[in-house]
């Protein structure tokens, strides 16, 4: 068996280029289908399991998939904001807590979730090194994003500047990394989490400032007048929160007015979410209420229809990519056939060339099996970040 | 080493007939046999060989008779006891000289390898002149290297038998001579037999007999 091997190996080394694409051909057929269907299955079951972890979701009249997408895996543009004043309007019903997203900034490319702590324990999340939030100012990393980052607890992370070239736009703001969360294997491990107060700073709508009213400050003062105090554009703002200057942090209006990316309403009951639901149906209310799991099978529906068809194609190419790779080896035995005459005439049996043969068509399958299964394995592994990204794409 | 009686052999799809009422080669002989084309030489090394079988007649190799020997029997003798030469080299283009030198040993379950191969490899390479060559492709050789690295293929099994069917037929006149003077001398040192076909005149000094296959019946049978 071994020379049989051999000389079949020798064959295909030989005839590397034509080997080669005979490998390529047989692992795009074998990878297609089954990369396709593994994905599609994995990330599909994770998908639904992050919707049917979140029961019910309020956002801005638009896109639901767009509300879901953003609101649950981070990555999508977010969609027109609500006000704060929804969250107290939803918690003054009694049939839900509410609980505020802030989305839309990041540090680096992982993105800045604001929220309250009841989505730490919403989502089961578990600091696994340095504290809870606890003040403005602070993060709480997921566990990919604090590697990502490379940051620990005690640390300090920067936002990414929104409108470089806008003197009057958002400006990075120092974070200081107080906790770093326990993988969950969701995309809660790439946010950066902040209170929803240190978002709306971030957003430049709250914001810290030397205090004009104390003597030192004396030199950016324009006029006082009152209570009124006029100063000019030297005034000192504050890129960072700190014990020192924390107090100097303030908000300008009303905090109720003051813009959230969506709610998740945590119902105590199913009847509770259902009549929560019931009271975000108007088609020209300004807050809509979307079940993500409806979405995402919405949305899951369309993409095995697709697979469907892609399935289909890929089988007809398979089955000519197969049969011209026969007729390939059938060709191949052809103009071999000087060849194999020499070897039966020196004394081979018949059977003994059908197994170089045989052997030749095994080592190609091998090789394009084995090549298949590293690829799905890496497909496999990297396809939820692929189908979310090709969903996004979509979406965007 | 062969006696032929009353061969009668003739392709199944009719055509070609050849008749050998009576052929007898000793063994360590040197034979030569020389004919026109289409007289049945090459046919006649297959018959020997056990590549095609005679509808009638006694053939016997090294004491065997071929006709009461299996398909299976017939190749095993043959890849062990005797030793191919073809006009064309027949060397696999997708082996190192080194392995189509020892392809007999890869493709025949009859032979097995014994530990001195390696040994008796240089030994007749070195003799043959391609020690330099056994790691290179045969596209890689000139014509005469190929015809001497074929001449090593059908030694390397120490055969009692040499069949070489005009082993100098694609060589030019000086390699003619070279490796029909080493394909002799290693008949010589081996004590082998050897029947050549050729349809060269100028080659046949050396051989101890002649075989004229004009003295056979060897025609188309209309």
């Amino acid at each position: 068996m071994n020379d049989v091997l051999y000389l079949a190996w020798r064959y295909l080394a030989f005839n590397r280029w034509k080997t080669a694409i005979l490998v390529a051909a047989i692992t795009v057929i074998v990878f297609l289908p089954l990369a396709l269907e593994l994905v599609l299955e994995r990330s599909s079951d994770r998908l639904r399991a992050r919707a049917l972890e979140t029961p019910l979701l309020l956002g801005a009249p638009g896109s639901p998939l767009e509300l879901v997408l953003s609101s649950l895996y981070f990555d999508a543009d977010p969609p027109a904001p609500l006000t704060y004043a929804t969250v107290a309007g939803v918690n003054g019903t009694g049939l839900a807590t509410a609980i505020p997203l802030h989305l839309g900034y990041r540090v680096s490319t992982q993105p800045v979730v604001g929220t309250s702590l009841g989505y730490f324990n919403f989502r089961g999340l578990r600091i696994a090194a340095g504290r809870m939030l606890a003040l403005s100012g602070e993060a709480v990393l997921g566990a990919a994003a604090a590697e990502a980052l490379g940051a620990d607890p005690g640390d300090g992370v920067v936002t990414s500047p929104e409108t470089v070239f806008d003197v009057t736009g958002t400006y990075p703001l120092k974070l200081d990394v107080v906790g770093v969360l326990a993988p969950t294997g969701t995309p809660d491990d790439q946010a950066v989490f902040v209170d929803v107060r240190t978002a709306w700073i971030i957003g430049g709508i709250g914001h810290g400032h030397e205090d004009l009213a104390k003597p030192e400050a004396s030199g950016s003062v324009l006029k006082r007048d009152g209570q009124n105090i006029v100063a000019n554009a030297a005034v000192v703002q504050y890129r960072e929160i700190t014990p020192d200057n924390l107090a100097d942090f303030h908000f300008h209006g009303d905090t109720g007015e003051f813009p959230v990316t969506a709610i998740i309403a945590v119902s105590a009951d199913d009847k509770s979410g259902v009549l929560l639901e019931g009271r975000y149906q108007d088609a020209g209310a300004p807050v809509r209420a979307a079940r993500p799991t409806a979405v995402m099978d919405d949305l899951l529906a369309t993409v095995f229809t697709v697979r469907q068809y892609v399935l289909a194609a890929v089988a007809l190419v398979g089955v000519a990519t197969l049969a011209t790779i026969a007729l390939v080896f059938l060709l191949s035995i052809r103009l071999r056939r000087a060849e194999i005459h020499t070897m039966t005439r020196i004394g081979a049996a018949p059977g003994r060339v059908a197994a170089i043969l045989g052997a030749e068509i095994l080592l190609v399958l091998v090789a394009s099996l084995v090549l298949a299964g590293i690829l799905t394995a890496l497909a496999t592994a990297w396809g939820d970040e692929l189908f979310r990204w090709i969903l996004l794409a979509d979406n965007a | 080493m062969i006696s032929i009686h009353d061969l009668d052999f003739r392709y199944s799809r009719g055509g070609f007939r050849l008749q050998v009422p009576a052929l007898d080669v000793a063994a360590g002989e040197r034979v030569a046999v020389v004919g026109a084309s289409g007289s049945g030489k090459s046919t006649l090394l297959d018959i020997v060989a056990g590549i095609r079988k005679a509808a009638a007649g006694e053939v016997t190799v090294g004491g065997n008779a071929l006709a009461e020997l299996s398909d299976a029997a017939c190749r095993d003798y043959r890849i062990k006891r005797i030793g191919l030469i073809f006009q064309a080299f027949e060397l696999l283009e997708y082996l190192t000289v080194r392995d189509n030198v020892l392809l007999p040993y890869r493709i025949g379950r009859a032979l097995k390898r014994q530990a001195d191969i390696d040994a008796r490899l240089d030994k007749l390479a070195g003799e043959t002149g391609i020690a330099a060559r056994l790691d290179r492709y045969p596209e890689q050789l000139s014509q005469g290297e190929r015809q001497r690295a074929a001449i090593c293929r059908a030694l390397i099994t120490a055969p009692e038998l040499i069949l070489a069917d005009e082993p100098t037929g694609n060589l030019d006149p000086e390699n003619k001579q070279r490796v029909l003077a080493l394909l002799l001398e290693q008949v010589a040192n081996h004590g082998a037999t050897l029947v050549m076909v050729t349809h060269d005149h100028d080659l046949l000094e050396p051989f101890d007999r002649v075989v004229d296959m004009r003295d056979f019946h060897g025609a188309d049978a209309a």
